[in-house]
């Protein structure tokens, strides 16, 4: 590599948007995981939460993306070693692990699996719930997806005695005399996503894991629940699961049984002070045992019931999704109820859960399963790891990072994302890991010697138009895998008769060099202008045998793919002719769409290399300074008369360091920089164009041309009507309560602070996630600096998840007093000088005198000054009047809309170092547009390929979900249909939609899929 | 009807969901009846009514149309125009004297292998037990593939 690169260590979803982020920016990635498959702890979940999508679903994509990114170097089963040098020039040695098994050779097949004598050893992937063999593919969605031997295991690498998968293998990938290979890189800067690990639940005794049967960990419980783990996503009892003598679970033995009834025990291994337990809160533990119970339900009718001491769930959308799954699926929740112990009934293998309720008194439940919800701890190893990184831990074990620089690590050039600086979901790592790209990305592109990494030149496509179709047939056996089943030879020579096929040719892997130079080679020799390859599926190897027919000059669209294994081979196993009649059929209509397939092109879009950033607040500055650190031109559009946004109010400190400090240090960097211009007293009037090519238009006519749009208009604090806030001087906001204590004139001997106000209500159905730690804050600045002062907060849950957990522990250690009020809508009483509020310790109503009413008054989303703007780029706003984002898992600061980007309170409520990140990322994904002079839209998109039918009757428009299509005046002067390349992506709704056979999808033509229904039903069978 | 009656059924699966499924279901190694044949799309959303008249009028014994679940759809919404499309079609699949169970709308997710192969065997069993389909002569074949006849022509 001639150039500078980056290093992202850790090949989880974090990782993996680290990386994609980079090297769509023509940053090339080296991306090393310590594991032989990327993927992470996400590619092990059934579910996500709060959108309950399928976490292979939306994972899989986007490893397969990593996999096969022209710009990423992936490296997995490797380990990072040493890293020397600096922010810049950085010099990493990396071991890359023996797999005793060629990557490059192996196809995945798994003939050596199937044959491999040594069984029983625990499959780790699935928490040692099934077992695997010595040698093994980690998993079905595995990336890369090659198999891998354990030395430990092996008997030929033990003692030489077996040799079976070399025998077994076709293409003589198993080397057993394979060695860990060390190897240097020079990287620019690196992103340490190393992950978390999960707490040992055994620490926690009095739980029984390990002892106890029918106990599991939550972890172990996605797989039993996951539809690809070990139990087709059938719950079983554990006490009722039957095994082989491998360890294997029978998963259709008639002796399993599924719960009739799951508990779940929040905070197992979080928040308390025992031995061996995580004094933080893991955050993510309250929402996936709630997904994890409405998921079971979907599965069947069990009785459910969590155990909790606080509900935390203040993530977008979390308390509606907690709402729903207590009302709508009828989940028990037990708030504030801490679980003693659990025992094992002996006769029926229940677990009897002993707990005390919120009136205090013991009680007992039984259950058939119980699950823990074990918190999440630092990644194994994360000591000596930080030697070799160079970097600090915090006390936790965590990558020490500040509220200011959440993403910096004490090493400069060293950049941290995902759980291993904090537990934290999917949506905030994935938010972050864009941002420690931008900042990584920094310091490679400012290097005067580094050059993008160049597009790979290709032989000139031959032109096909007005030619007869001229046809190659591969057919391939995939070892025995197609082969032993459907009869591949008759399969090749029937091809051979079909109209069009010049030649047809049976391979053994059709995925192996040999084959794919031989296409390359054949489309030259026998004049090819189509390629059609009956193998396996085209989610994983269409881009393979795309590139095959690159190498040879033809347009990658003029290839068509039949999946005779996966969707033949594999499943119809027990009847070979009629799946040779299918794997026939398969190929006859692949081969008479390919026929009519025609070469594409992505259109080139213009990019201007400039961004809009919409607010000037902490979130838009720091996307600005980000893009600006790249030398790309930045506007800030503050409709105020100075930038600063809500954290101007702040008066506090974070980190040893006054948020106002470190506002005005930002700002000046912002008025320093030649990159940025700040527009003051700025209001949008309309923001006219797509992705790459944007004008922000002002009231005062004023038009900045750019190619992203970042909307960080941030959020307002909720005015409250209540408790006679304005008339009643003892009444205040936590905000105005901390103004006095900071400019030291607080004097207030009785402070009661009420929570939710103005969230969590009927009017309000979301947690504001920032007013507890806020209060607490309080709390403890009053204690500290009069012990004698009542401090009381009455709050719904307190919900200081993560490392804010230590704020709650030291207010109560303050002797702050903690009240938690009933679970209503309804407010405590006050009446001017007493609140009247419930005790649960005491059992009863009490009076509280107060001098100080601190309301801890919610984020108001701003619903109208987001809709302005929403209509503008046509992006949609939630239900609670935030921003919508494109997905709320893996794509959390982009819009559908290309091109226009949300980060800060303005996607949500959220803390300063959270909207620092976000801020950053969203940088990352603007940067990734507006890098480039051009950007190429998809080739498989919708057009108007039939003007002449097109009345411009706009039942397209309506249906289109990227606001891809316009009506325009033709040529003709008659309205027409119009479809912007740049927006289709290519879903064909508007095709079936459109009346008059207009509309067409370039790929997935109407005549095409036609030719494919007429080919299998009504076939033309010989050559003219 | 005789009792060795092997229906031919034509499926389309959308790419990323569906078409996924199906895929799993291999790599599980699931068995299930070979009587089915999957056309791919993009979306279930692309699927045009005429495809489906099309495949009946020409002889297929049954028709599926396999989506992602709702709100999982990866064009955003498409799984849900798949489904008001699919309720209109039945009702005109009656009127050329089709029985509606012939057509299935399904929804199954990239991991759901076990599911795609549960919607195979239980569609098999159902056109097995409607028998074959009901066009028979040449005549009426013609005559259905003229009035659903492609848009462009």
């Amino acid at each position: 590599m001639t150039t500078k690169s980056a290093l992202v260590i850790g090949g989880g979803i974090a990782g993996i948007q680290a990386s994609l982020d980079l090297a769509d920016r023509n940053i090339h990635v080296y991306l090393v995981d310590r594991l032989p498959t990327i993927g992470g702890t996400m590619c092990m979940l059934d579910k996500t939460f709060p959108t309950n999508d399928c976490s292979a679903c939306i994972l899989s994509p986007k490893m397969a993306d990593a996999a096969g990114h022209p710009n990423i170097t992936l490296m997995t089963y490797t380990e990072v070693e040493k890293i020397e040098g600096e922010a810049g020039n950085f010099t990493v040695t990396l071991k890359k692990k023996a797999r005793y098994v060629d990557e490059e050779s192996c196809t995945a097949c798994g003939d050596c699996v199937a044959k491999c004598p040594t069984r029983g050893i625990p499959d780790q992937f699935n928490y040692g719930l099934t077992t695997r063999r010595a040698i093994y593919i980690p998993h079905a969605q595995a990336v890369p997806r090659k198999a891998l031997i354990d030395p430990t295991q092996c008997k030929m690498i033990l003692d030489g005695k077996c040799g079976v998968c070399a025998k077994t293998c076709g293409k003589n990938a198993i080397h057993y005399d394979d060695a860990d290979k060390t190897e240097t890189i020079e990287v620019g800067s690196v992103i340490a996503a190393c992950g978390f690990s999960v707490w040992d639940a055994k620490a926690a005794t009095e739980y029984g894991y390990g002892r106890i049967a029918n106990v599991v960990t939550a972890i172990e419980y996605e797989r039993l629940e996951g539809a690809a783990g070990p139990f087709d996503g059938h719950i079983p009892v554990p006490s009722t699961i039957v095994k082989d003598k491998w360890g294997v679970p029978d998963k259709h033995n008639e002796a399993t049984k599924g719960p009739k009834s799951v508990a779940w025990i929040q905070c197992c291994g979080s928040r308390s002070h025992k031995k061996k337990w995580r004094q933080y809160c893991s955050s993510v533990c309250c929402m996936y045992a709630t997904k994890q119970a409405m998921i079971t339900k979907e599965h069947g009718d069990v009785d459910e019931d969590i155990f909790f001491m606080d509900i935390r769930s203040y993530g977008k959308e979390f308390e509606a999704y907690i709402i729903r799954g207590e009302t709508e699926y009828g989940i028990h929740m037990h708030r504030g109820a801490r679980v003693s112990n659990l025992e094992e009934d002996p006769v029926t293998k229940q677990v009897i859960v002993n707990y005390t309720d919120k009136d205090n008194n013991g009680v007992s439940k039984t259950f058939d399963m119980v699950v823990l919800s074990i918190g999440l701890e630092a990644p194994e190893g994360a000591e000596e790891f930080a030697k070799v990184l160079g970097i600090e831990l915090n006390q936790y074990g965590f990558a020490k990072t500040t509220v200011f620089n959440p993403l910096e690590t004490t090493r400069p050039g060293i950049y941290v994302t995902g759980a291993f600086a904090a537990p934290k979901d999917i949506p905030t790592s994935v938010a972050e890991a864009s941002g420690a790209a931008a900042k990584a990305g920094a310091n490679i592109v400012n290097d005067p010697s580094w050059e993008p990494c160049k597009p790979k030149q290709y032989p000139a496509e031959k032109d096909v138009s007005g030619k007869e179709p001229r046809i190659g047939v591969w057919v391939c056996h995939c070892g025995i895998n197609i082969g032993s089943v459907v009869n591949v030879p008759e399969v090749a020579k029937y091809a051979e008769s079909l109209p069009h096929v010049v030649v047809s040719k049976e391979t053994k892997y059709a995925c192996a060099q040999d084959t794919l130079n031989e296409i390359s080679q054949f489309i030259t020799d026998y004049d090819l202008n189509r390629v059609v390859v009956a193998s396996c599926t085209p989610r994983t190897h269409e881009p393979l045998f795309r590139e095959a027919c690159r190498n040879g000059g033809l347009n990658m669209y003029l290839y068509n793919m039949a999946n005779i294994r996966d969707q033949c081979s594999w499943i119809h196993m027990h009847s070979p002719e009629a799946a040779t009649e299918k794997a026939k059929d398969l190929l006859r209509m692949a081969i008479a769409k390919a026929c009519l397939l025609e070469p594409l092109e992505g259109a080139e879009i213009p990019v201007t290399q400039a961004a809009a950033v919409i607010g000037g607040g902490i979130t838009g500055m720091t996307t600005a300074l980000d893009i600006a650190a790249q030398k790309i031109p930045v506007h800030i559009f503050e409709r105020e008369d100075h930038l600063g946004g809500f954290a101007t109010n702040f008066t506090h400190a974070e980190d040893g360091k006054l948020v106002s400090e470190f506002l005005a240090e930002t700002i000046k960097k912002i008025e320093n920089c030649p990159y940025i211009t700040v527009h003051l007293n700025a209001k949008v009037k309309e923001i006219p164009g797509y992705v790459g090519n944007f004008r922000v238009v002002l009231e005062d006519g004023t038009e900045t041309p750019v190619g992203a749009v970042e909307f960080a208009v941030g959020a307002a604090q909720y005015k409250p009507v209540e408790y006679n806030y304005g008339s009643d001087a003892k009444v205040k906001t936590y905000v105005e309560l901390e103004k006095e204590i900071n400019a030291g004139k607080f004097q207030g001997k009785n402070v009661v602070f009420i929570q939710c106000v103005g969230s969590r209500n009927e009017k309000v159905g979301y947690c504001s996630r920032v007013c507890c730690a806020a209060s607490i804050r309080n709390a403890i600045a009053i204690k500290k600096k009069d012990p004698t002062a009542n401090v009381t907060i009455i709050h719904k849950d307190i919900r200081t998840y993560g490392f804010r957990e230590d704020m709650y522990y030291e207010a109560s250690s303050l002797g702050v007093r903690f009240l938690r009020r009933c679970n209503d809508n309804e407010l405590p009483a006050y009446d001017g000088n007493f609140v009247e509020a419930y005790d649960t310790t005491l059992g009863e109503k009490v009076k509280i005198p107060v001098d100080t009413l601190a309301l801890a008054v919610g984020i108001a989303p701003m619903r109208e000054e987001k809709e302005k703007l929403a209509v503008m780029v046509k992006v949609p706003i939630s239900k609670d009047g935030f921003y919508f984002e494109a997905h709320q898992k893996l794509r959390p600061v982009d819009f559908a809309t290309e091109g226009v980007f949300v980060a800060g309170a303005a996607h949500w409520p959220k803390f300063m170092d959270e909207c620092i990140a976000q801020g950053s990322g969203a940088a990352s994904r603007m940067l990734t547009i507006i890098t480039k002079d051009h950007l190429v839209s998809e080739g498989i998109t919708a057009s108007v390929s039939n003007p002449n039918n097109c009345n411009g009757c706009g039942t397209c428009v309506g249906c289109c979900e990227y606001n891809a299509i316009s009506i325009v005046i033709g040529p003709d002067g008659n309205p027409v249909s119009s479809v912007n390349a740049g927006l289709c992506k290519g879903c064909g709704c508007c095709v079936a939609a459109c009346p008059s056979g207009a509309m067409e999808q370039r790929g997935f033509r109407n005549a095409q899929i036609i030719a494919e229904i007429d080919a299998l039903l009504d076939p033309v069978m010989e050559k003219e | 009807m005789a009792d060795n009656f092997e229906p031919l059924i034509v499926t389309f699966c959308c790419n990323w969901c569906s078409y996924a499924g199906a895929d799993n279901a291999g790599v599980g190694r699931r068995q299930m009846p070979p009587n089915f044949r999957i056309i791919r799309t993009m979306c279930s959303a692309r699927i045009d009514p005429e495809f489906i008249l099309r495949a009946l009028s020409k002889g297929a014994d049954g028709v599926m149309v396999l989506g992602c679940h709702p709100a999982d759809c990866h064009y955003i919404g498409g799984n849900y125009r798949a489904r008001r499309r699919i309720a209109l079609i039945r009702l005109v699949l009656e009127q050329y004297g089709f029985d509606p169970k012939r057509l299935l709308l399904q929804w199954v997710s990239a991991s759901e292998g076990e599911k795609f192969q549960k919607t195979v065997v239980d569609f098999v069993d159902t056109i097995k037990a409607l028998g074959p389909t009901p066009i028979k002569s040449k005549k009426q074949k013609d005559m259905l593939t003229n009035a659903v006849a492609i848009k462009e022509e």
